[in-house]
């Protein structure tokens, strides 16, 4: 049987002579650093989701029905008529969420340890790309149950961008291809959902893989291995602190895969809605332009952008302002790598300022999101009584919007004018555990 | 194994402790009693489906659910559902379609009743419990009953003869209800009543997602399997890796 194998095998590379040598290159010929931690398997783990997304997606669609009249029910016939239908439905919702968890500590891991900086500053932009894509993909995939926070959601969305002056209101119109979230948005999102913007994203994914592959890997110590000594078991001209990629790192993620199908499977299996998190409870109500949800919000993963939105005043007649401090708390970490002139990379040896300042912009992230969910309209009451809600809510709101970009401003200057007191960087690699 | 042990521990503790810490955030509205109503009490289940169909489905339909798909999650026979179910005469494949006309249903209540399938999804199994429990008299409300959960509700309380009518004690000086008293006692006593709502509050929670069924059957098998399948692959890459320093 072998032989029968050897002899495809054969056949095959004799017509793609290209085949191997590309396979080499990204797995077994592929060193990456041996010194990995638990953050390095959110890669992975955001390919696995990507994959997941796009088979329940497809099955998805083959009973999804991209009409306003009958989204809602065709959902509910997934749920309940189609084979299997709960199922996919479910790991299809679940994914997103968990898609969101999983980018945002691999997005995080690469800030911690200088991953954006000098060689892998195009890594960076289009790992910040996908991102961007993954928003608006998200954003698209939520109205597509046409459930009334579905309708009330990519109705408040979209008329942020009526708020841009002199051609906003056209604009807005010409995204819905209506007047109101209608029949023609819903069709064009499907597409866009399910064809252009996947396309894109996996175009994007191969280009951020490809563009790492280029330039190497970082680690936690932020040490170019490619720098350092060569020679190890494999190859005599290949770093010593490498390791290929498979066996090694394809088995590690194996263990992170198993890992992270045991909390989604209890997710999917357990609580699918995740306490109204990852399924609301407002759309198990199908989409009326009439009744307004008591309170409308995005989805978690959207919620510090939206807090954002939210606390920027409007001034000089327009509301502008808000819908572009959003887009530029997206911004500033596309320019990342320029506002970080420092050249250590790793947090492990970077000042204490450096320190501080990232756990107060996560700390800002988290207060954003939690303003953004409506959780601050909850428990400013609860905690201080009877207090004008609005004027802390903003008062809050404003400082973490602050720290946000703060952040930002504080590490270029922190950095550019040498304020920084860094520990000395290993020469190799360092082994914790 | 302990190497392993010492870092599983505190990663379960972190994602359980995360798990059960965002779900808890999620309490909003007025404080409502914990409903109790569970989809895996099969008994509760056909007590519910009872109730719903004796005293609901006149108004309200459950056009998701279909009479077929309650005999095989429920354990009910076709014939017990065909003939002790089914009033509407609809075949046993068919959707659960109340027949009041909706013109009357406007004349009369002054909106559509509406469709129950979602109804837990929507509001949650406490308030639907709650809600069930908070009718009472109000002579000054178009068809005689309020609700302190749904105030104005344009239902009126055809469960009344089971929990017989309550009555509202207002705080003084103001128009809010501070509590409410049985002050005719119906077929039920309010413990059995309880249940009774509590059933009725299973079956709409069971109407609003049936693979919850499916789910709770299946997923701990998925479960079993891959902790199985992690600690191979646990075992697999230790093995691989011994040799890296």
């Amino acid at each position: 049987m072998a032989n029968v194998f050897t002899r495809i095998g054969d056949w095959v590379n004799e017509r793609t002579p290209g085949l191997m040598p590309m396979y080499r290159a990204h797995m077994t010929e592929y060193y990456a650093p041996k010194n990995f931690n638990l953050w390095y398997y959110f890669g992975s783990l955001a390919i696995l989701v990507l994959v997941n997304q796009i088979v329940t997606g497809i099955f998805l669609t083959m009973n999804y029905n991209p009409s306003a009249a009958g989204a809602f029910d065709s959902v509910q016939y997934i749920m309940r008529d189609v084979e299997w239908g709960w199922l996919i439905r479910y790991m299809h919702s679940t994914g997103a969420s968990l898609f969101f968890v999983v980018v945002f500590l691999h997005m995080f891991r690469g800030i911690m340890y200088g991953s954006y900086k000098k060689p892998r500053e195009l890594v960076w932009l289009l790992g910040m790309l996908i991102f961007l894509v993954l928003m608006a993909e998200a954003f698209m995939g939520y109205v597509l149950p046409w459930g009334n926070m579905s309708f009330w959601g990519a109705k408040v969305i979209i008329s942020l961008f009526g708020t841009i002056p002199f051609i906003g209101q056209t604009l807005v119109e010409w995204i819905m291809g209506d007047f109101l979230p209608a029949d023609a948005t819903l069709n064009r999102f499907f597409a866009l959902h399910v064809i252009a913007l996947p396309i894109v994203l996996l175009l994007l994914v191969v280009l951020h893989i490809a563009a790492l592959h280029e330039v190497g890997s970082n680690n936690p110590d932020g040490v170019e291995i490619k720098k350092g000594p060569k020679g190890n078991r494999w190859d005599a001209t290949k770093p010593s602190d490498g390791i290929p990629f498979h066996p090694y790192y394809t088995l590690k993620d194996l263990v992170g895969v198993g890992f992270f199908l045991l909390i989604a499977a209890f997710i999917i299996f357990f609580a699918p809605t995740f306490g109204g998190w990852f399924l609301e409870h407002d759309n198990s109500i199908m989409a009326n332009n009439l009744v307004t949800p008591a309170e409308i919000k995005p989805v978690w993963y959207f919620t510090p952008f939206y807090a954002i939105v939210r606390m920027i005043p409007s001034f000089l007649g327009s509301a502008v302002w808000g819908v572009l401090a959003m887009f530029g708390a997206i911004a500033v970490l596309f320019l990342l790598p320029w506002f970080d002139r420092g050249k250590v990379k790793s947090i492990r040896y970077r000042g204490t300022g450096y320190k501080v300042g990232l756990a107060v912009f996560v700390l800002a992230f988290f207060g954003l999101g939690a303003v953004g969910a409506g959780i601050t309209a909850e428990v400013i009451p609860e905690w201080f009584g009877n207090v004008d809600l609005t004027t802390w809510e903003n008062l809050f709101g404003r400082v973490m919007t602050i720290l946000y970009f703060g952040f930002f401003a504080f590490l270029w200057a922190y950095t550019h004018f040498g304020w920084e007191k860094t520990k000395p960087v290993p020469d190799r690699v360092t082994m914790h555990d | 194994m302990t190497k392993l042990m010492k870092r599983i521990i505190p990663s379960i503790g972190l994602v359980v402790g995360l798990l059960v810490g965002s779900m808890q955030v999620q309490a909003e509205g007025p404080e409502l009693a914990s409903s109790g109503a569970s989809v895996r009490d099969q008994a509760s289940l056909q007590r519910g489906a009872r109730l719903f169909f004796d005293y609901c489905v006149g108004c309200h339909s459950l056009k998701y659910v279909r009479y077929s798909r309650i005999s095989e999650d429920l354990g009910l026979s076709e014939q017990d559902v065909m003939q002790n179910l089914n009033f509407t005469g609809a075949r046993f494949d068919d959707p659960i379609v109340s027949h009041m006309p909706a013109e009357s249903a406007t004349k009369w209540f002054g909106k559509d009743p509406p469709d129950l399938s979602l109804e837990v999804s929507a509001k949650g199994d406490d308030w639907v419990y709650n809600y069930l429990n908070s009718f009472y008299l109000d002579p000054s409300s178009p068809i005689g009953w309020n609700n302190t959960v749904l105030p104005n509700a344009a239902m009126p309380f055809p469960l009344a003869e089971l929990q017989g009518e309550q009555t509202a004690v207002m705080k003084p000086g103001s128009d809010e209800v501070e509590k409410l008293t049985l002050s005719h006692p119906g077929k039920m006593t309010p413990a059995q009543y309880q249940q009774a709502t509590r059933d009725l509050t299973s079956f709409l929670e069971y109407a609003s997602e049936p693979a919850a069924l499916q789910r709770h059957q299946y997923g701990i098998w998925v479960l079993l399997f891959l902790v199985m399948f992690t600690l191979l692959a646990y075992v697999l890459k230790k093995e691989y890796w011994k040799d890296v320093h």
